[in-house]
């Protein structure tokens, strides 16, 4: 790890043409038992994209997720993040890396979760704080302070001293993106951030996800909401047991696909939300 | 009943009763560790640590510590070791509560939601540091309780180390009684300060859990 463990500033611009993706996933497979979740799925990510999952439940979009930091163990084929393989060593056959080496991989790959897992015994500074000092070896007190900057970055700098419990649904999810974007990760991997919330606290959530797709930062993201990824993703790819079955831009996807499942799930989304 | 042989002897019970509750408590800590261990040791450690575990585990827990007390106390000369009474009784006492407080902090750790080590293992929490600043403290929490009611018992338990010597607030009424022939008066008092301290002990643990729900 020597340029990847670079930290790069959250607002640089997109590099027009680099060679090296930031997410390559070839031929990805996995089984659970002789139930096939994933199959071979291709799927590019370039700095600073954003792209979306989507798709029905127990279509494998959160695996595939989960597989691009090693959380879930990939079978077959290969993923690459700034070009170095994930989880496996780059011998033949290979073999899986040792906890120290994915712990290199996983610093530059921030992840939110679908229930937040901010640490109940902590307040939202130390939440925030604490991956500072136990992964970057940061000092307490520089640790504190670039994390009160982070939650004033997600408008939770009041909170600072309020422990999970005391905070709303969509307070909690945008701790757990502070305490995510504190180590300026070079990719971020959402899944389903907005699923546990309650509709009126979606909002918040997705606006500063917005702001980070402003800001160039580059996203995979597991959702159902269709409205985020009509209008902030640059590509999509609708999953269907376990392979891609539509990838493009929101408007090839949703406008233009001729493929029956993505119609037949739109058609689905809308009717259940319309009333 | 005549009190005043209660107080003639409450001055040396009490004393005794020092003795009873620093025993007790070196025995509770030496347990807290050996039963963080152990629980850390079963569940990240592999197939031995976990055969290991299980094996002292339902040894401490299916013999009875009057026994385990003995044993220490009879076998150790045996090997070579001579251990003065005392140390035998605080290593017996914290060995069997250590079989204990491992489960308490085994059941403990599968009510903490797998999502808070995944949260810091993505961070890229080294495993050691996922153990002593995520896991470990929720599960402390959770515990809270059956770890008050550990110390209690282990600290009535601790009257089974009279056996073999130790002036201890039991031992000590035997004593007392043997000489002054007045055994109800004694081990009335004696009851009743093994009943304060105890009634300490769970208010304490009241506030400490009251204490940490607030976070």
């Amino acid at each position: 790890m020597t340029a990847v463990s670079q930290t790069v500033p959250l607002s640089r611009t997109t590099v027009q043409g680099d060679a090296v993706p930031m997410v390559s996933i070839r031929g990805v497979g996995k089984s659970f038992g002789t139930n096939e979740v994933l199959r071979d799925i291709d799927l590019t990510v370039s700095k600073s994209e954003v792209v979306c999952l989507i798709g029905p439940s127990g279509s494998g979009k959160s695996t595939l997720l989960r597989c691009i930091n090693f959380l879930e163990v990939y079978d077959r084929g290969e993923i690459r993040i700034e070009g170095k393989l994930v989880g496996y060593s780059e011998d033949t056959p290979r073999r899986r890396l040792s906890n120290r080496d994915l712990r290199d991989l996983r610093r530059n790959v921030g992840m939110v979760f679908q229930q937040f897992n901010l640490w109940p015994h902590m307040t939202a500074l130390e939440n925030v704080a604490e991956a500072l000092v136990q992964v970057r070896g940061m000092d307490k007190a520089a640790a504190s302070a670039h994390a009160r900057r982070m939650l004033d970055r997600v408008g939770l700098a009041a909170k600072a001293d309020s422990y999970p419990a005391r905070l709303s649904g969509g307070q909690q999810q945008r701790v757990a993106i502070a305490r995510v974007i504190a180590m300026e990760p070079h990719l971020m991997l959402f899944d389903e951030p907005t699923s546990a919330l309650d509709p009126e606290l979606v909002g918040e959530v997705l606006q500063v996800m917005r702001d980070l797709a402003a800001d160039g930062m580059t996203m995979v993201v597991v959702t159902h909401e269709m409205g985020f990824a009509a209008n902030v993703a640059d590509k999509v790819a609708f999953l269907d047991r376990g392979r891609i079955a539509a990838f493009g831009t929101p408007r090839e996807v949703f406008h233009e696909s001729t493929e029956p499942r993505v119609q037949q799930f739109l058609q689905t989304y809308h009717e259940r939300n319309s009333f | 009943m005549k009190f005043s042989v209660i107080i003639d002897a409450f001055p040396y019970l009490l004393g005794a009763a020092v003795t009873t509750i620093w025993v007790s408590l070196l025995g509770v800590l030496l347990g807290q560790v050996i039963g963080v261990v152990v629980c850390v040791a079963r569940q990240s450690g592999g197939r031995a640590a976990d055969i290991a575990g299980g094996v002292y585990v339902s040894f401490f827990r299916g013999v009875p510590l009057l026994i385990q007390l003995l044993l220490i106390y009879y076998m150790l000369p045996l090997v070579g070791i001579d251990v003065p009474p005392l140390v035998a009784s605080i290593a017996a006492l914290g060995l069997a509560s250590g079989a204990y407080v491992s489960e308490i902090y085994r059941g403990a750790l599968n009510a903490v939601p797998h999502g808070q080590s995944e949260a810091a293992l993505a961070l890229g929490f080294p495993g050691s540091s996922i153990w002593t600043r995520i896991l470990l403290p929720q599960a402390f929490r959770i515990s809270v309780p059956a770890l008050v009611n550990e110390l209690i018992l282990l600290l009535k338990a601790s009257s089974l180390i009279s056996v073999v010597g130790v002036a201890e607030l039991t031992r000590t009424s035997q004593t007392i009684s043997a000489s002054n022939y007045r055994p109800l008066e004694i081990y009335l008092a004696a009851g009743i300060i093994y009943l304060a301290i105890n009634g300490a002990l769970a208010l304490f643990g009241t506030l400490v859990e009251r204490r940490l729900q607030q976070a």
